[in-house]
């Protein structure tokens, strides 16, 4: 069975400072199946946000190939990936700055359907209101008249206008408080089986990450360093930056304590990127050859397991 | 208790009549790290401004209560008084280090001024003892630091200045607002970790307002927590996780994804805090209680219990 999204070394480069570039995504691949929620995790800066909009061309790559559904969208014409955009959608993390405040929801919701020259905006405004929750009466209203998490919820209404196969939704929680982050992430789970939706999810927060999706891309400037099924990530995470980061986040509460594996330094600067391995410099396993051999992100033998990782600590499987 | 430096009784805040924070008691003492936690809105930056009248009046008023930090009678203070108090006895670090230093000063000035005010020292002897700061919060080549610009540093970079100038003297009580919320896990871990060494080697209280439990769990000794305007929960973090008897609390550490396997439906609050205003005459959580009984929507609850762990709720979880 083919994919629904195939991404094949995906690359994004931006004029950086003193004439030097800035590799937001260096030679990204990865395939998302029917249905699949393929949660992107990283840090600041390291690349999950411009992934998300370069799968969807909102930002254009610089090179790389992106096949949605066997069809090749990198050389499609402006009209064309439009038209395509039907079946591809986004939700944003900032609930405030996404939603236009002088429109009223029913206006905001519809917009896809008007854009898109679908006819009966009005009965589907009402049903994608009622699926994701917000009172009938609420088409009437205007974003400011709503908390938060309302208005994640008339963004994610916006998002599924159209029926989309694929969602990519960036940060769609980190916006919000506890109690309503978790009201989200049930919506989120409930369209996701109700819609057979596929979705990148892409969230700095590890366990919102591990509750939503079934496999996980780890990234690290610009690059997937670890990738595989999100229970076994999680279980045996084998990239020294995705032990870091797993150990780094606070405990569950009532929960022991791990052993937390304090990373030294910062982020390098992705305009002037360290030779070789870019976590070498943090890394507590670093060895000679990761100052000088970017790692490749092919199966690797880990103990008895193969594990899809980008480090020289293991072997690939020949 | 002779070594609490920081005693808060009775604090009720109020803008133009109405209630923010209401009759809010805590005791801090010296070399303990409490947690002040709640959602967005509970009060709880508010509660930690008001300590040190950092609040804007008007519109905020401190309507009713007492302030003791270090043996003085904080509401009392004239204006020299506080200017003494502030950046001496009272350390403060905020959320967004960006907007709280200045950016056309260097990081060496910007440390400096807080000796050269405080403790009279001359220049030299100033950006001396402010090397030695920046080594103390693990910045590397403190001399090179002192000369550089606050947007020539990353996030958690600039965190670690805002920390060395809090502690530039030695305060006995640090104030942390949510210092760890814009950063990244694996900085957050690096700077939570920092500020527990530092307050553990300098005997320093350390007040965390944070909406982050499991940050809570993981530094905090203690921890209140906050809900519309008031403490309904306090006890150490272990008891407070093992056993909580708020029904607000036992929801939050329920709704966490962390809390719950990979995929399952989250128990999600229902509804919204209610703002300022119409929190009724009960409990303000009763109407998105999952246990309320006859008394909670009409009779407040008492903040009661051992001197360990006391509980505002009718019908306590445990």
């Amino acid at each position: 069975m083919t994919p629904l999204l195939e991404v094949q070394g995906l690359t994004k480069h931006y004029a950086g400072p003193h004439g030097r570039t800035l590799r937001a995504l260096q030679d990204v691949s990865f395939t998302l199946a029917e249905g699949e929620v393929l949660g992107v995790v990283g840090e600041s800066g390291c690349g999950k946000s411009t992934l998300g909009r370069a799968v969807l061309r909102l930002t254009e790559p610089t090179s790389g190939s992106i096949r949605f559904a066997g069809e090749e969208l990198t050389g499609l014409s402006r009209h064309a990936m439009t038209k395509r955009r039907r079946d591809m959608q986004m939700v944003f993390q900032d609930p405030f700055g996404s939603l236009n405040p002088r429109h009223r929801v029913s206006t905001i919701v519809g917009e896809p359907l008007v854009v898109h020259g679908v006819a009966g905006v009005k009965a589907r405004v009402a049903e994608l209101l009622d699926m994701v929750g917000l009172p009938p009466d609420s088409g009437s209203r205007f974003p400011h008249e709503f908390s938060g998490g309302q208005r994640q919820r008339i963004a994610i209404a916006r998002a599924l206008a159209l029926s989309p196969k694929l969602l990519v939704a960036d940060e769609p929680v980190s916006a919000l408080d506890v109690s309503i982050q978790s009201q989200i992430i049930n919506l989120i789970a409930e369209l996701r089986r109700k819609l057979s939706l596929s979705m990148i999810f892409i969230s700095h927060d590890l366990s919102v990450i591990r509750h939503v999706s079934d496999r996980i891309a780890v990234m690290y400037l610009g690059r997937i360093v670890e990738t595989g099924d999100a229970a076994d990530i999680f279980a045996r995470p084998a990239h020294p930056y995705t032990q870091a980061l797993l150990s780094a986040v606070p405990t569950a509460p009532g929960q022991p304590k791990r052993e937390r594996i304090v990373l030294e330094g910062d982020l390098p600067d992705p305009s002037a990127p360290p030779p070789g391995c870019a976590f070498h410099g943090r890394c507590r396993h670093a060895m000679p050859r990761c100052a000088v051999d970017i790692p490749a992100l092919v199966p690797r033998r880990v103990g008895d397991d193969v594990a899809l990782a980008a480090c020289h600590l293991y072997e690939p499987v020949s | 208790m002779s070594s609490t430096v920081l005693s808060v009784e009775g604090l009720t805040l109020t803008v133009g009549g109405k209630a923010l924070v209401e009759d809010v008691s805590f005791h801090l003492a010296a070399g303990e790290m409490m947690g002040l936690v709640g959602e967005s809105g509970c009060g709880k930056s508010l509660t930690a401004l008001a300590t040190i009248r950092l609040l804007p009046s008007p519109p905020v008023e401190i309507a009713a209560g007492r302030i003791v930090i270090d043996g003085a009678d904080v509401r009392a203070l004239d204006s020299e008084g506080l200017r003494r108090l502030r950046g001496d006895r009272v350390g403060m670090i905020f959320q967004e280090p960006m907007t709280s230093l200045n950016p056309v000063f260097t990081v060496g000035d910007q440390i400096a001024e807080v000796l050269e005010i405080h403790r009279g020292l001359g220049r030299s002897a100033a950006l001396a003892r402010a090397a030695e700061l920046i080594a103390l919060v693990g910045l590397p080549a403190p001399r090179e630091q002192l000369e550089r610009y606050p947007h020539q540093l990353s996030g958690g970079q600039r965190q670690r200045v805002m920390i060395a100038i809090a502690l530039a003297c030695e305060p006995r009580v640090l104030i942390a607002d949510e210092p760890t919320t814009a950063l990244d896990v694996t900085v957050q871990a690096q700077i939570l970790a920092l500020i527990d060494r530092l307050r553990r080697d300098m005997g320093m209280a350390c007040l965390l307002i944070t909406h982050d439990l499991g940050v809570v769990s993981d530094v905090c000794d203690r921890a209140a927590v906050m809900y519309a305007g008031r403490i309904v929960e306090e006890a150490s973090v272990a008891e407070l996780f093992a056993r909580p008897r708020h029904r607000y609390t036992q929801a939050l550490i329920d709704t966490m994804p962390a809390s719950n396997p990979p995929g399952a439906l989250l128990p999600s609050i229902r509804g919204m805090v209610p703002p300022p205003g119409a929190r009724g005459d009960g409990c303000a959580f009763a109407p998105r209680c999952a246990a309320p009984v006859e008394a909670c929507r009409k009779v407040l609850p008492p903040l009661t219990g051992e001197a360990g762990h006391r509980a505002a709720c009718w019908n306590p979880a445990s």
